[in-house]
């Protein structure tokens, strides 16, 4: 053969479609020994790039497939499309054991398979306290008063009608649980990105400044501190937010995903939307705003989402996700194809602003390259980086440290440990190392 | 408010005079015809919120022994008798000692031997327990309760934890009482960088955003040796479902095999009547309660089957079981109505019970 493979291969499964039509019809006949031969023959003809070649070229080539020599499915086959066959492996999945009901449960992004910044909603994480439920939009109302009179002049009652009359912006940003890395403070739990990081989604979100609405009810700036947010499932979860986080118009009451409507599993027809803040606070199925002067202490303030520290004092009100990295290409539980050129791709994201800078380390954490920051880089949102590798075949560890501009470096789990321990639960921001063997398999460890 | 007027002119003064009523506190309104006022009813029917100091709180009392009765009846099933169950959820009592009661603090949080912690082992303030039972317990029939059994149960709860005698009877009037005996009462710390609003020293909370933890970010030679302190345990590799399955199949990787079996792609079988029944018991949870083959909280699936077995009515008698509950056939727990179950379901969950529960 004119090309035979230089590189011995890690990856040797039969490639998706090696079969020709004859030899699948030949197979269909019952010569089972065909198929046989025809592993034998896909394995030692695998090249560098993994796909199979007969002694003349590519039977994919040479063969035209029968989407070349037919006629096609008709436009709105599929009023609202899905993605390939081919791509269903990429769904949102529960961690076995994780929790114990799964209407009290989550279920975790593939971020494995993801491109650029912009999680499909229909793959956004989900973490419901008590099941979720498709609100009949036209009976959905958002209440807003206070705590006391004087608060807001005027409490009003708003239609989605009326939410979506006013005047509305779109921005995006990603959301965050608390507790999205939470299974790995002590030791490594879970083999890829999606059960250590895929607690994360990033979506274009549509939705009214809630200082608008708060303004219409005349709410009295001097005497709010913080509002306490609501939702309309069973369990009507709460949130105390701070109202210095409203007045800057950055927290939505929010209505499109991603150019639709909100899914259902992420709180339709409304949710808050707090930017940098982990996903508890943005409550789902939003039915009520409360002005008020002090914090709530809701169930998910003061028995969840608190972090237990070494000295057995637990830290209330922790909110903000920190500067955090992770590469998901190559990632936990993958096999790379072969040695030679990657890309190495992976999202930063930072709770207090913008992503400044990336650095990534193939040599777990000795030497480190600053790598490309791609696309929008917007505050609050997911960036994109991405890094030219030439894998020698040799062992390697993989690492992304993001930078914040506040001068914030996310730090390793040897820092992180010192300060917090390894109780916490939640708010676990640190370096994530990818192992590579020798035989390509990428696997989760932790690095000090 | 209104939405549309007919185009007379009675109509458009009367538009008008509504409108002026209506947003006369608001002379600044600009987003003319967009929400109206809140009646008191609605706010009263919303603002159930109760705050650290109790206020939303309403009045109204509960004993100890009244918040057993109702426990047994509403909340014992997924919570154990005493609150210690470990079945459904974590245990909310347990883990505390009346010297905890005594200082504030629970000194197994501090001296890190607790195995779980309960509810009562974190929460500091008595406020959460009566806002979040109140409007969200029991869990298939939130805010069902009324507000004295509210009470009822939080002081079955304080009882529980040996916080309030057994003859306490809880009221708006003496809840700050137990309050004072919360035993993780100073054990929340607020002092942090993590609140993105204003900082304790302006009223707020924290310090406004300095990090506790810091890292430099050195470029080279930043050590000399790289230490891997923990690797992926087997078992969690492979606890995780096949890995080649939760990748896409082409790109410049692929999933690891971790079926244990050759990769041999199967198209998934459509689900059998007995899996599809499997799964209507696992997503509607009822495998919360009950095992296929053992008691959980209520009777193993067998157990049903073999006692129901030869009746000619059972599977009649068992849906309408299902569906108001029922309390005294296993013990004296009692098994919450499952009204969100559809009729057709819940009989195919009988069928399926008595001929075995079979998984396939």
């Amino acid at each position: 053969m004119a090309d035979q493979p230089t590189q011995r291969g890690r990856v040797r499964p039969a490639p998706e479609n090696f079969l020709t039509e004859t030899e699948i019809t030949a197979v269909k006949e019952g010569r089972r020994d065909f198929l046989r031969n025809a592993f034998i023959t896909a394995s030692a003809a695998l090249t560098g790039s993994g796909i199979a070649r007969a002694a003349d070229g590519d039977p994919n080539i040479l063969t035209l497939p029968p989407w070349t020599t037919s006629l096609g499915q008709p436009v709105a086959a599929r009023p609202y499309g899905l993605p390939s066959q081919y791509e269903k492996g990429l769904q949102r999945r529960e961690s076995p054991g994780l929790t114990r009901m799964p209407q009290v449960s989550v279920a975790f992004t593939p971020l494995q398979g993801l491109f650029g910044i912009i999680t499909p909603s229909g793959l956004h994480f989900e973490r419901h306290h008590q099941g979720w439920a498709d609100i009949d939009p036209s009976k959905h109302r958002l209440m807003v008063h206070g705590t006391d009179n004087g608060f807001v002049k005027q409490p009003k009652v708003y239609t989605v009608d009326d939410i979506l009359r006013l005047p509305p912006v779109s921005r995006m940003h990603f959301i965050e649980c608390g507790a999205n890395t939470g299974m790995e403070w002590g030791n490594v739990a879970v083999p890829t990105v999606q059960y250590s990081h895929g607690m994360l989604s990033c979506s274009e979100f549509t939705g009214v400044p809630l200082r608008l609405i708060l303004e219409d009810c005349g709410i009295d700036w001097k005497k709010a501190k913080y509002v306490l947010a609501e939702g309309a499932d069973g369990s009507s979860m709460t949130r105390t937010i701070p109202i210095e986080m409203v007045q800057s118009d950055e927290v939505l009451v929010a209505y499109g995903q991603n150019g639709e409507m909100l899914r259902p599993e992420n709180g339709y027809p409304l949710r808050l939307v707090v930017p940098g803040v982990q996903g508890v606070s943005w409550v789902k199925w939003l039915r009520r705003i409360e002005v008020g002067d002090k914090p709530w202490a809701t169930k998910d303030e003061a028995i969840h989402y608190i972090d237990l520290m070494p000295d057995g004092q637990h830290r209330q009100y922790t909110s903000v996700q920190e500067c955090k990295s992770v590469i998901t290409t190559p990632s936990g539980g993958q096999i790379l194809l072969d040695k030679g050129f990657y890309n190495i791709s992976g999202l930063a994201w930072s709770g207090r602003g913008k992503i400044k800078r990336v650095d990534v380390s193939t040599d777990g954490g000795i030497n480190w390259r600053p790598a490309r920051v791609e696309g929008p880089v917007n505050a609050k949102c997911l960036t994109r980086f991405n890094i030219d590798w030439v894998w020698d075949g040799k062992p390697a560890i993989l690492q992304s440290r993001a930078l914040d501009d506040t001068g914030y470096v996310q730090p390793g789990y040897g820092q992180l440990r010192a300060v917090r321990g390894t109780k916490s639960i939640y708010h676990n921001n640190a370096i994530q190392s990818w192992k590579v063997t020798e035989s390509g398999e990428v696997s989760n460890v932790q690095v000090l | 408010m209104f939405r549309f007027s007919k185009p007379s002119l009675g109509g458009a003064i009367a538009l008008a005079l509504a409108t002026l009523t209506a947003n006369s506190a608001l002379a600044d309104g600009k987003y003319a015809g967009i929400g109206r006022s809140a009646t008191r009813a609605e706010i009263h029917a919303w603002d159930i919120d109760v705050r650290p100091d109790f206020k939303g709180l309403r009045p109204g009392s509960g004993s100890v022994d009244q918040g057993q009765e109702v426990w047994e009846a509403k909340c014992a099933s997924c919570h154990g008798s005493f609150g210690e169950s470990n079945e459904v959820h974590t245990p909310l009592i347990g883990g505390t000692t009346k010297d905890d009661i005594k200082t504030g603090h629970v000194l197994s949080l501090v001296k890190g031997d607790a195995p779980q912690r309960s509810a009562i082992m974190k929460v500091a303030t008595v406020s959460t327990l009566f806002d979040y039972i109140n409007r969200a317990m029991p869990l298939t029939a939130p805010k069902s309760l009324s507000n004295d059994e509210v009470y009822a149960l939080v002081a079955y709860l304080l009882n529980l934890a040996e916080i309030v005698p057994g003859d306490f009877v809880l009221t708006d009037k003496n809840i700050a009482e137990a309050q004072a005996r919360m035993p993780n009462r100073n054990g929340m710390n607020t002092d942090h960088g993590m609140w993105p609003g204003a900082t304790a020293a302006k009223g707020g909370i924290g310090n406004g955003g300095k990090p506790d933890v810091k890292n430099t970010a050195c470029m080279s030679n930043c050590k000399t040796e790289v230490k891997v302190a923990s690797l992926l345990p087997v078992y969690a590799e492979t606890a995780h479902g096949n890995l080649a399955e939760q990748n896409r199949p082409v790109g410049p990787v692929r999933g690891k095999d971790t079926s244990g079996k050759a990769a041999t792609p199967v198209a998934p079988a459509p689900l059998s009547e007995n899996a599809t029944a499997s799964k209507l018991a696992s997503d509607s949870g009822c495998m919360a309660c009950h095992g296929v083959a053992s008691k959980i909280v209520g009777p193993g699936y067998n157990e049903v089957a073999a006692k129901y077995k030869g009746q000619a009515d059972a599977e009649t008698k068992l849906v309408a079981k299902v569906k108001a509950g029922g309390q005294g056939a296993w013990g004296a727990i009692p098994m919450p109505p499952q009204g969100q179950l559809k009729d057709a379901d819940i009989r195919s969950l009988v069928k399926w019970i008595m001929s075995g529960a079979k998984a396939q």
